[in-house]
Formats: structure tokens, C-alpha cells, sequence
């Protein structure tokens, strides 16, 4: 959008403010998820924000049914409300995809395991556990000994080598809100890539993974 | 090792990208009167008559389509400014700065507001001619990239549907780049470095040599 030199302070202003409302933390946080090839932190303060919010707003739509209020405002504010509702209900969805994907790597890993909430916990434990006796019980105990582990390919392997990880060395589109500077890839022999405000770069997931933890590159 | 896991085909379908275009600002022009919304997403209003008023798409579409207000087109849709952004569209090798959902925007807009945009077969036409020619720029774009071995790319101006639509080929292209590459570094000094590694962007920030 056009935005004249004297304007644009202002609409870096509107944009810093517009950014640290809910609804946007909610956006982000769900283009990010859905953009990344491994899981991310769970941000629960969000989602208990969120799911608040909506409640009270159902609430208010049900007053405005018994209130008699005008039908189309309270069609506006159930639209909002499904909206809202959708971002927060595919946030959960993509997330619980992934642990789907790499439930026994998640279970590995410490690091990666405190990146689920609680009750992501409790599904990726049972997840793992059906998963593991169903693969059992439909192959492992007909093949031969060494090779009964769902972890690894034979008891000769020396990494559980069955399990599959997600790709860090992924490429992502990703935008960064600032300039970034010179910004240096992963292996030393490339010369650092310049990272301007606002312009689509293609990257290895795995080079910006700290700034995108730290919210300072958005996925699209 | 096991499992290659297959990276996300197109991370966002059309409908997820139209909704996130829907959260943009529109000007309308509301006829009838009513009290400030207050939304989880935000506070809009108060509407009263023939007063302009700055709703998010979502909204603007939904009024519209119960008849209660009429929408005011962006100023980058007009006749003049699209024709200037064709004409630099075909002028040059890089792309030029549009609104980053301009084809979902567009779209929303002549489904609904019809009426509303002056001129909209004009418009509507020469939106299609850029979207073609930015097109057919990733294509050659992309033809480019693939002699060189690439490690990052710089995708400036792209909008937000080109960028999901090319993201699957660029994504499974630069990884099979970076894959080759590095398996080839650890194999030892048999082979001469006649290969540069350089990241490559489009856009003149550097100069590659053709080989």
C-alpha cells in the first residue's frame, strides 16, 4: 500500500500496534506453525487468551439472541467469532498433525517434548502407544528377533534409525519485519545473505531457526 | 536413513490465503447507522450514513453483500496506476511493489462489489496482463537460478498467492541444490573447486557470471 515519507512513521506505529493485538499474535503464530517443518513452542498464554476471549463472545451473541438485538449485528459478531475460532481451532490442528508425523521423535526429545502443552502431551503418549502396538502387533512379533524394535530398522542399528525426523534443512519462505543486516547461512562458506525489512526470502528452515523463535522472521 | 519426510506440498491452500487477505483494510461507504462493533479481531465503527469508515475486508464483503454499504476501491486499483505497474512490469526484470494479497483482494472485490470499482472490466484486465507477466517472470526467473548452485533466494515484491504457488518447486529445488552440495563438499579434494558456492538473489544486487 502507498504510504508517504511523513506517513510512514505513523504506519509503522499502527503496524507495531496492530501486530501485538491478540488476533494477530493468533495469525502469526498459525502462519508460522503451518510454514514450519518441525513443531514449535506452544504458546499457551495465547491460546488461554484466546480461548477466553471467545468464550465471552459467545456469551454476548447468546445475550444478543434473547435481547432481540439486530440480527445483522449479531451475524457480524458470530462471523468474527468463526473466524477467530478457525484460527485458533487450525492452530491445534496443524500442531497435532505434526506430533502425529513425529510422535516417536517428539517422545525423544526432551527439548522438542516441552514444546507441547500438556494435553499434547497426553495425546502424543497414547498416540505413540497405539502406533507402536499396532505396528507390533500387525508386523514386529512375526519378524525375527533382532529386528523387532519400532525404533530401529535391526538390534545391530546403532541410532533408532526407523524414527522419522522432521527436516530442518527445510526451505521456508519467510519475511523479516526489520533489516536484518548480513545475515550468515549455515556453513561458513557462503558469504551472508542481506536480510531487508519486509522482502521475501527463501531460506533453509534451519539457518533462521533462532530469529524465528525469537519472532523476529514471520513464515508465510 | 529412514524416511524422508515429504515437505508440506503447498503449505496454505487458496482459501487460507483468501482469508488471510480478508483481515486487509477497506474504505466503505455505509447507509445505514449502527453502533461500534467491538470484535475479538478489533473495534470498528461507529457507521453512520454516506461517512467513510475503515473495515477489514471480511467485514466490507459482508455489508455488501446485505446491501448496506458501498465499497470504495484502493487507490492502487485504479485504470491509471495498474497500467503504470504494467507498463513496469514488462519494462523490467524485477517486480514491482503491489499490495502483497492484491490477487485475492481483487478477486474478493469483483465478486462482490461490482458496482463499486469504476471501470472494472479495464481493471480487471489489465490485473490479469500482470498477473501474467510477473508469471512469466518467476518462470525465467527460475531458469536463471538453476545453472548457478543456490543457497538462498531473494524474492522482493513477490505477492502472497505467486509466493505459494512457486513455493513447492522452490522449495524442493533449493533443498535438492543444498543436499548435492553438501555431500559433494565432503567427499574429498579430488575434485578441483571450478564451482563457485555463492548465494544468488534475483535483482541486481549481484552480478553472477555466466558460465
Amino acid at each position: 500500500m502507498d504510504s508517504g515519507a511523513g506517513e510512514s512513521s505513523a504506519a509503522d506505529d499502527y503496524e507495531s500496534l496492530m501486530s501485538t493485538t491478540d488476533a494477530e499474535l493468533l495469525k502469526s503464530a498459525w502462519r508460522n506453525e503451518k510454514a514450519a517443518p518441525e513443531i514449535l513452542k506452544f504458546d499457551a498464554d495465547l491460546v488461554q487468551r484466546s480461548r477466553q476471549q471467545i468464550q465471552l463472545m459467545e456469551e454476548m451473541v447468546g445475550e444478543f439472541g434473547k435481547n432481540g438485538v439486530d440480527p445483522l449485528t449479531v451475524s457480524l459478531y458470530q462471523m468474527d467469532l468463526d473466524r477467530t475460532m478457525f484460527l485458533l481451532r487450525s492452530y491445534l490442528r496443524t500442531r497435532l498433525q505434526k506430533i502425529e508425523k513425529y510422535v516417536f521423535h517428539i517422545q525423544k526429545t526432551a527439548e522438542v517434548w516441552n514444546r507441547l502443552s500438556r494435553q499434547e502431551q497426553k495425546f502424543a503418549r497414547r498416540c505413540a502407544g497405539d502406533i507402536k502396538h499396532h505396528l507390533e502387533q500387525s508386523v514386529l512379533t512375526k519378524l525375527p528377533d533382532q529386528y523387532q524394535s519400532h525404533l530401529r530398522q535391526s538390534a545391530a542399528s546403532e541410532d533408532d534409525d526407523m524414527v522419522p525426523e522432521p527436516q530442518l534443512d527445510a526451505y521456508v519462505v519467510c519475511r523479516s519485519k526489520r533489516y536484518l543486516g548480513a545475515f550468515q547461512l549455515d556453513d561458513g562458506s557462503e558469504e551472508p545473505v542481506n536480510i531487508e525489512a519486509d522482502d521475501l526470502y527463501a531460506l533453509p528452515y534451519k539457518s533462521i531457526k533462532p530469529l524465528v523463535e525469537s519472532k523476529q522472521i514471520d513464515l508465510v | 536413513m529412514a524416511a524422508a519426510s515429504e515437505p508440506h506440498a503447498s503449505a496454505f491452500s487458496a482459501a487460507e490465503l483468501e482469508f488471510l487477505a480478508e483481515d486487509e483494510m477497506v474504505e466503505i461507504v455505509p447507509n445505514l447507522r449502527m453502533d461500534p462493533l467491538n470484535f475479538i479481531s478489533g473495534d470498528f465503527g461507529p457507521f453512520r450514513p454516506q461517512i467513510a469508515t475503515q473495515v477489514p475486508l471480511w467485514l466490507a464483503v459482508a455489508l455488501k453483500k446485505r446491501g448496506k454499504c458501498t465499497i470504495r476501491a484502493p487507490e492502487w486499483m485504479s485504470v491509471d496506476k495498474l497500467a503504470q505497474v504494467l507498463e513496469s512490469e514488462r519494462d523490467s526484470e524485477k517486480f514491482q511493489p503491489l499490495p502483497f494479497h492484491y490477487v485475492e483482494i481483487s478477486r474478493l472485490l469483483f465478486d462482490h462489489a461490482r458496482e463499486d470499482i469504476p471501470d472494472i472490466y479495464m481493471v480487471r484486465s489489465l490485473i490479469e496482463d500482470i498477473k501474467d507477466v510477473r508469471f512469466h517472470k518467476i518462470g525465467t526467473g527460475l531458469e536463471i537460478i538453476s545453472k548457478e548452485r543456490t543457497y538462498a533466494l531473494r524474492l522482493k515484491n513477490l505477492s502472497a498467492m505467486e509466493a505459494n504457488i512457486v513455493r513447492p518447486f522452490i522449495t524442493r529445488a533449493l533443498e535438492t541444490f543444498y543436499k548435492l552440495s553438501s555431500s559433494e563438499m565432503i567427499q574429498d579434494s579430488d575434485h578441483m573447486p571450478n564451482r563457485q558456492a555463492q548465494a544468488t538473489n534475483r535483482g541486481p544486487r549481484r552480478q553472477l557470471k555466466d558460465r
